[in-house]
């Protein structure tokens, strides 16, 4: 292929930021397919993303990265610096997009002379403006939902007009349907519409097409006209539900021919006449009783379902966008899966895909489960089959949420206690997470199909495949004895050998001997874009029971299989991905056939060009077995996170061999008691602990230790389920609430909860037992925040040299007594106050690559990924050179507070964020500024409000609160506070909390803008205490508040601190552009 | 259980299967197709008489199939008036209801048409050999065969084909100005209900009915070559009658066999692909404008554009294989394509196709 568009020397290329929900990996994963379209072409690629773990962020991808903020005002200084030649806006999500536009409007393309590549703004903005796209649309003839717009608060009631209820309230410019509702009454209409018009100038208010079907295409068009829909997809969920909550199928199963290819051929018209150039996914509604239409929406760009449409089809949409954006056509492109077919084709699926999505409402206290036209869901999953059930079956145990399928523990539970005369079926079949769950138990337990029509609108093939499940489930508990026949016909369903066994009273792992003693193996498929008409080149494979033959023969020679990460879930993200994607082209550079398994639709490691051979699988202990039977090789367990660092001791146990350090020592780590009893061993200090499975014993056990205590389970993943007393009464109150937590079975963790010390995360990579490479990244607030959630400081700014290196010094004996080989992180608490030496403290170790791994490679420039899959491969490790890197790297968390109804924006030792961004500075003030900003705050215009509880909070508050009245800020504060202000010689301007029932009010002057940010420190101490639950309850209206109208929120002293001392030391001016290499040399 | 069923291959493998349709021996071709919906049309579509069917996509009958009384008219929901396929195999059987066009399950019509089919069947290995090997003989029986010595098959190439499927009788549709002679070598309905919305009349002839012979005194401004199943060259006296129309050079459009016939009459070649294409995913390009379009093709032959003489000028290629996908005369209005423009199933990309037809009809109707 020659370069279309030779001109082009130097493009830059937007990412979409930190993940956050709504937008997430799958713009990494289109980034990077960008990235290496572009390069391919020898285009000098410029990637702008603060996003620092994602893998188009990563040299191997582009020329040169800037982690900054995607905003106009950082875009527009490196174009000015860059010049480039042109600008791809579409690759990363609505971030890039609204930051492109805005560019646009102001002239500086232009001015620059940037070519904007791709769909033109014209035709985005066609797509973004509600209006100007009914009009395009019904100006084509073609129909779109009943609606109105309102622009006004007061107008909603009189606005409706001609419209009857229910009707669904959209907000324009919106990432994944923020502000959006539906409303069945006048007074529903207020509440959402007014929400709605606080975030964005404009809503529509439209008819609510109730239990349509949603069905989308995918649609690829270049600059000669050429025009194809790549993939439909069909939500399993009627229309009302987000695409992005819903369970959604490719291709569509429900619609007849005239149904598919009319809805096909609107989607190519609309998307002619708009027009692409590049990619687009198209919705419709679609009603079930006549096949009538309406279109809802068209994003030009690729989208969250354009990652999930590319890996269900194996066409790679994102890759072929951009070169479509270079100005090839599509039949000049190859397919890039057969090497000898055209681009220019519709993918043939002969297989089933299913994606489900992720939601950890546990994680995110007091939210709502019940889901809906807002996107809440942290992440998903997809899975191939070859009938629904099977691809069905096998996502539910991908999402990791320890469901063996879709028939849930409920059911199983009822049935084994013989009590299914008292089976009642669940009355609300309202859309929450649980929904597809409860369904099939009512199906079990013989509710009738149109009953559950009729009260969730999911269309009744859909509910037959659930019945076809439970069904079977029915025979098997009747013949009682497992047979060749029952299994198998059991396997093709989908159900698990582990779910069998709880049927038939057997181990998962005699079910397995069984299977494999009857032959009943799963088979390799591979998917092929053409569904057999041609061969395949490349290695995209699923395993299916429906088959007779594998598609591919066993392969020998060096080859190693890395496990991925699974789904996006708070505490597990792209980090793991860039781990995983790092290992496997590691591992392929030193000779290796690689293998990768994943089951997450919104990651690169997923694109089939990355190993040699993809499995698109899930992740459980049966699956990972059974690609060992066929490929008999080594596993690297170590990368992808929490998902396969705990199956590694199960793998072993089973005879798979694992590299890297050994599945005991993975198990001495995990497990706190062996752990705790290696570093008291080691005379290694950590925060005193028990684990007690009794009520008394653990409230005698805090009070011993004394209050504040940290409460948690073991094995845990992101400190899920973890929480902090601070009061006798109040572990009392928390033990009555989740006393199930509290038994033999399941002990709790009790630990003291230090306050007030620092906070370190070691990362490292160590050879049997040496370390070889380290990074010591501190964390700004104190210890109590949820690593996670941190904000981390490369090189460690404030520790002492004596704890640097007692730091270093306790690693390498843990290192050495774990004889760890591979990747590890150590998490310390450090107390330096009040002593001559430091008081270092471990709080745990995991001897597998951390959250934190890519930051410090890419502030380090020295791939700790590389390192450690060297190790792992090779028995002699060349010399690793660390380069030279001036200034500090800043990584902060990104929280979707805003997605999150009801949820206290507070940060706590649980975690909450779902991404993370970084920078670099001069010094950790300038990193850190970037950083913030980088989440997509805005830089505080000169104004505060104040709420610190407690007098350890306002004194420790006190300098900071008085630089900002020094730099100018006109300063709110609520009563206590104000007063104290007052005495010190602040003047600060008393506001109500709401509670008092004053005007003007905290929420009033925050949603009113008048505040450019917020502190508001709660006294977590007295929390306990009954009167300040009500300060409590006023806490959280102001934060609710911030976040909601995305002022920057500050909850802790030290983060507070640090940013005031940087808006003091920085404006936006003195914010330098520099790019990755300026920095690490 | 569902009664056991076999497919035995001419290459000896045999495919154990459940029967979910009529339980009849049959012998015929297999062939298999990509397509991911269109059942109901890819069944009644002529073009697949004396076909045993493999369905690639793995759940067929998901959305049921309409009611026949009425839909099996030409203002109906399918291309013909009956399943023209002789037997079909798919992964899995759905016994689908709920779309609110269905009428009843793909197994009660197939048993209602006395179809044999099989379900169970590892459909994309079956696919797979059929790609290496080529199409092959296949028969469906319902006893387990011991061995395949008793076994005969049946090559539907050797015969014509199309008087199974091509209309008795002549048949007037529409009542326009454009009067189309529309050759029948086992049409799709679609073809019709596309022509009958221009100003047409669309006259249905049997395909060995001579236009020029004395006593038929038929009047016509165009002719149309309708799809068919089969070997185009066993087709004489529609290649006769083609040639004399080209003779007579009077606008004349084939589609699929239709083009097969054209380059036949025009003194082309035509060969049998390995494994043809039966999908709706066909990509071709428009060799004069460049334009791509998808398609949606069902056939095992194919023209060879070289064997024409150099009046003739390539239209469509195949951007997959290179096979040639149309043909244009250089200065007179005979063209045809190999895809089905009037889909049914599949992409609607190349129904534009209809309207150049009609404009070049129209031009002759004006000259005349």
């Amino acid at each position: 292929m020659v370069s279309k568009n030779s001109k082009l020397k130097k493009v830059i290329l937007l990412g979409s930021g930190a993940l956050k929900i709504g937008e997430a990996g799958e713009f990494d994963y289109s980034g990077s397919q960008a990235a290496k379209a572009l390069r391919e072409e020898g285009i000098k690629t410029i990637i702008i993303n603060p996003n620092i773990a994602t893998i188009q962020t990563s040299s191997d991808f582009a020329d040169k990265i800037y982690f900054l903020p995607v905003t106009p005002y950082f875009v527009q200084k490196v174009i000015e610096k860059e010049k480039p030649d042109g600008i791809l806006l579409g690759f990363g999500g609505q971030t890039a997009l609204n930051c492109g536009l805005t560019l646009a409007k102001k002239g500086v393309f232009k001015k620059y002379h940037v070519k904007i590549l791709g769909t033109p703004v014209s035709a985005i903005e066609k797509t973004e403006d509600r209006l100007l796209f009914r009009k395009c649309i019904m100006d084509l003839g073609f129909k779109v939902p009943k609606s109105v717009v309102c622009r006004d608060t007061n107008k909603l009631k009189t606005v409706i007009g001609g419209l009857s209820f229910p009707v669904i309230v959209r907000a324009g410019f919106s990432l994944g349907g923020l502000g959006s509702g539906v409303a069945r009454n006048i007074e529903e209409l207020i509440k959402i519409g007014s929400k709605a018009l606080a975030l964005t100038p404009q809503i529509l208010i439209e008819e609510y097409l109730e239990h349509w079907k949603e069905i989308e295409y995918e649609v690829v068009r270049d600059a000669y006209d050429n025009t194809i829909t790549v993939c439909n997809m069909e939500n399993f969920d009627p229309m009302g539900i987000h695409t992005g909550e819903s369970i959604v199928v490719a291709p569509s199963q429900t619609l007849n021919n005239k149904e598919y290819h009319s809805l096909r051929k609107i989607a190519i018209e609309v998307v002619k006449s708009l027009p692409v150039v590049g990619e687009c996914n198209i919705q419709f509604g679609l009603s079930p009783k006549n096949g009538d239409y309406r279109i809802i929406e068209v994003n030009a760009r690729l989208s969250r379902s354009s990652a999930l449409a590319s890996k269900a089809t194996g066409y790679p949409l994102a890759y072929i966008a951009a070169k479509l954006a270079l100005g090839y056509s599509l039949s000049e492109i190859q397919n890039q899966v057969t090497g000898a077919t055209s681009a220019f084709f519709e993918p043939a699926l002969d297989y089933v895909v299913v994606k489900i999505p992720r939601w950890d409402f546990l994680k995110f206290k007091d939210a709502e489960e019940l889901i809906g036209s807002e996107m809440q869901s942290v992440g998903e999953v997809m899975s191939i089959g070859r009938t629904f059930e099977e691809a069905f079956q096998k996502a539910i145990r991908s999402l990791d949420i320890k469901y063996e399928g879709i028939i849930s523990d409920s059911v199983m539970a009822l049935l084994e206690g013989g009590r299914e005369a008292e089976c009642n079926i669940f009355p609300d079949l309202s859309p929450t997470p649980s929904r597809p769950y409860k369904i099939a138990h009512n199906i079990f337990f013989g509710q009738n199909i149109d009953d559950i029509y009729k009260q969730t609108g999911i269309d009744k093939w859909f509910l037959e495949r659930i019945k076809n499940i439970a069904d079977h489930l029915k025979s098997m508990l009747e013949k009682k004895v497992e047979t060749p026949y029952l299994i198998l016909k059991a396997k093709k369903l989908g159900y698990s050998d582990k779910q069998l066994g709880m049927i038939f009273k057997k181990t998962e792992h005699d079910m397995r001997l069984f299977r494999k003693k009857n032959g009943i193996i799963p088979k390799v498929c591979q998917i092929d874009t053409l569904a057999g008409e041609f061969p395949a080149k490349t290695n995209y494979l699923y395993m299916s029971y429906h088959r007779q033959q594998d598609d591919i023969s066993q392969s020998t020679g060096k080859k190693v299989a890395v496990l991925g990460g699974g789904s996006y879930q708070i505490g597990s993200s792209v980090e793991f991905d860039w781990c995983a994607v790092n290992s496997v082209i590691t591992a392929r550079k030193l000779g290796y056939q690689t293998i990768m398994i994943n089951c997450n639709p919104e990651t690169v490691s997923t694109d089939y060009d990355i190993s040699d051979k993809l499995y698109f699988e899930e992740l459980t202990l049966e699956r990972v077995l059974d690609i060992s039977d066929f490929e008999k090789c080594p596993f690297i367990v170590s990368v992808g996170g929490q998902i396969p660092n705990t199956l590694a001791p199960k793998l072993v146990d089973s005879g798979v061999k694992i590299l890297g350090t050994s599945a005991k020592s993975i198990d001495m780590a995990e497990d706190r008691q062996k752990f705790s009893a290696l570093l008291d061993k080691l005379k290694i200090l950590q925060p005193q602990w028990r684990r007690l499975s009794n009520r008394n014993e653990a409230l005698n056990f805090a009070q011993k230790i004394g209050y504040p205590v940290l409460v948690r389970p073991s094995y845990v993943l992101s400190g899920r389920a973890m929480f902090v007393a601070y009061s006798s009464q109040q572990f009392s109150d928390y033990l009555s609430q989740t006393g199930v937590l509290l038994n033999p079975e399941y002990p709790m963790v009790i630990s003291k909860f230090i306050r007030g010390a620092k906070e370190v995360d070691f990362d490292a990579v160590a050879q049997k037992g040496k370390v070889k490479v380290f990074a010591i990244s501190e964390h700004i607030e104190h210890a109590g925040v949820h690593s996670g959630d941190a904000s981390l400081v490369l090189p460690n700014f404030s520790l002492s040299t004596e704890s640097v290196r007692e730091i270093k010094k306790i690693s390498q004996k843990i290192c050495k007594a774990l004889n760890i080989d591979g990747p590890f992180n150590i998490q310390y608490i450090i107390n330096e106050t009040g002593c001559r030496m430091p008081e270092i403290l471990v709080i745990e170790a995991n001897l597998r690559s951390s959250r934190s791994f890519p930051f410090v490679s890419k502030v380090m420039g020295l791939n700790f990924i590389t390192v450690a899959t060297s190790i792992m491969l090779l028995k002699n490790v060349p010399k690793v050179r660390e380069k030279h890197s001036r200034g500090y790297g800043v990584k902060v968390p990104h929280f979707s507070f805003t997605r999150l109804r009801h949820v206290d924006p507070v940060l706590r030792v649980e975690m909450a964020s779902t991404g993370e961004v970084a920078s670099f500075g001069k010094d950790i003030y300038e990193a850190y500024l970037k950083s913030l900003l980088s989440t997509g705050l805005e830089f505080p215009k000169k104004s505060a409000l104040v709420s610190l509880g407690g007098e350890e909070g306002k004194e420790r508050l006190l300098s900071t609160v008085k630089t900002l009245h020094f730099m100018g800020f006109k300063l709110y504060a609520t009563q206590n506070t104000s007063s104290f202000l007052k005495e010190n010689g602040i003047p600060a301007k008393f506001v109500y909390k709401v509670h008092e029932k004053g005007f003007p009010n905290v929420v009033d002057i925050i949603n009113s803008r008048k505040v450019g940010m917020v502190i508001n420190l709660s006294d977590r101490s007295d929390l306990a205490i009954k009167h300040q639950i009500k300060e409590e309850t006023d806490g959280f209206l102001i934060r609710r508040a911030a976040v909601d109208v995305n002022i920057p929120l500050f909850t802790k002293a030290t983060i507070a601190n640090i940013f005031v001392e940087a808006l003091f030391r920085y404006n936006l001016d003195k914010l330098q552009i520099k790019s990755w290499d300026e920095y690490v040399k | 259980m569902a009664k056991k069923g076999y497919l035995i291959l001419e290459n000896g493998d045999v495919l154990e299967g459940e029967s979910f349709g009529d339980e009849k021996e049959i012998k015929g071709e297999v062939v298999f197709n990509t397509g991911m919906v269109g059942y109901p049309e890819s069944f009644t579509d002529p073009s697949y008489f004396g076909q045993i069917l493999v369905m690639t996509y793995p759940l067929i009958g998901n959305y049921g199939v309409p009611s026949s009384s009425k839909n099996r008219k030409i203002d109906g929901l399918f291309e013909s008036g009956k399943i023209q396929i002789r037997g079909l195999v798919v992964e899995s059987n759905i016994d689908g209801t709920s779309h609110w066009q269905s009428g009843k399950t793909l197994s009660t019509w197939l048993k209602e048409e006395g179809v044999p089919a099989l379900s169970g069947i590892d459909t994309r290995t079956l696919t797979k050999t059929l790609r290496e090997k080529g199409v092959m003989r296949g028969i469906v029986t319902f006893e387990k065969p011991r061995n395949l010595s008793g076994f005969t098959f049946y090559d539907i190439n050797k015969d014509n084909l199309i008087p199974f499927v091509s209309c008795k009788k002549i048949a007037r549709y529409g009542n326009g100005s454009i009067k189309i002679l529309f050759i029948d070598c086992g049409l799709k309905y679609n073809q019709i209900r596309i022509l009958t919305k221009y100003d047409t009349t669309v006259i249905q002839v049997p395909w060995d009915y001579n236009p020029f012979q004395s006593d038929n005194n038929i009047k016509f401004d165009a002719v149309f070559i309708s799809n068919g199943p089969g070997d185009a060259r066993t087709m004489r006296e529609t290649i006769e009658t083609v040639k004399e129309v080209l003779r007579r050079k009077i606008p004349t459009f084939g589609i699929c066999l239709g083009h097969q016939v054209l380059t036949l009459a025009a003194g082309g070649e035509i060969y049998k692909l390995k494994y043809g294409h039966r999908s709706q995913n066909q990509p071709v390009k428009n060799e004069l404008t460049d334009k791509c379009y998808i398609t949606s093709q069902n056939h095992g032959y194919a023209s060879i554009p070289s064997t024409l003489s150099k009046d003739w000028k390539i239209w469509f290629t195949n951007l997959n294989d290179g096979t040639n996908e149309g043909i244009h005369h250089k200065t007179l209005p005979f063209f045809s394509v190999q895809f089905h423009p009037e889909a049914s199933p599949g992409p609607t990309d190349t129904e534009w196709l209809f309207d150049y037809f009609i404009k070049r009809s129209e031009d002759r109707v004006k000259k005349h």
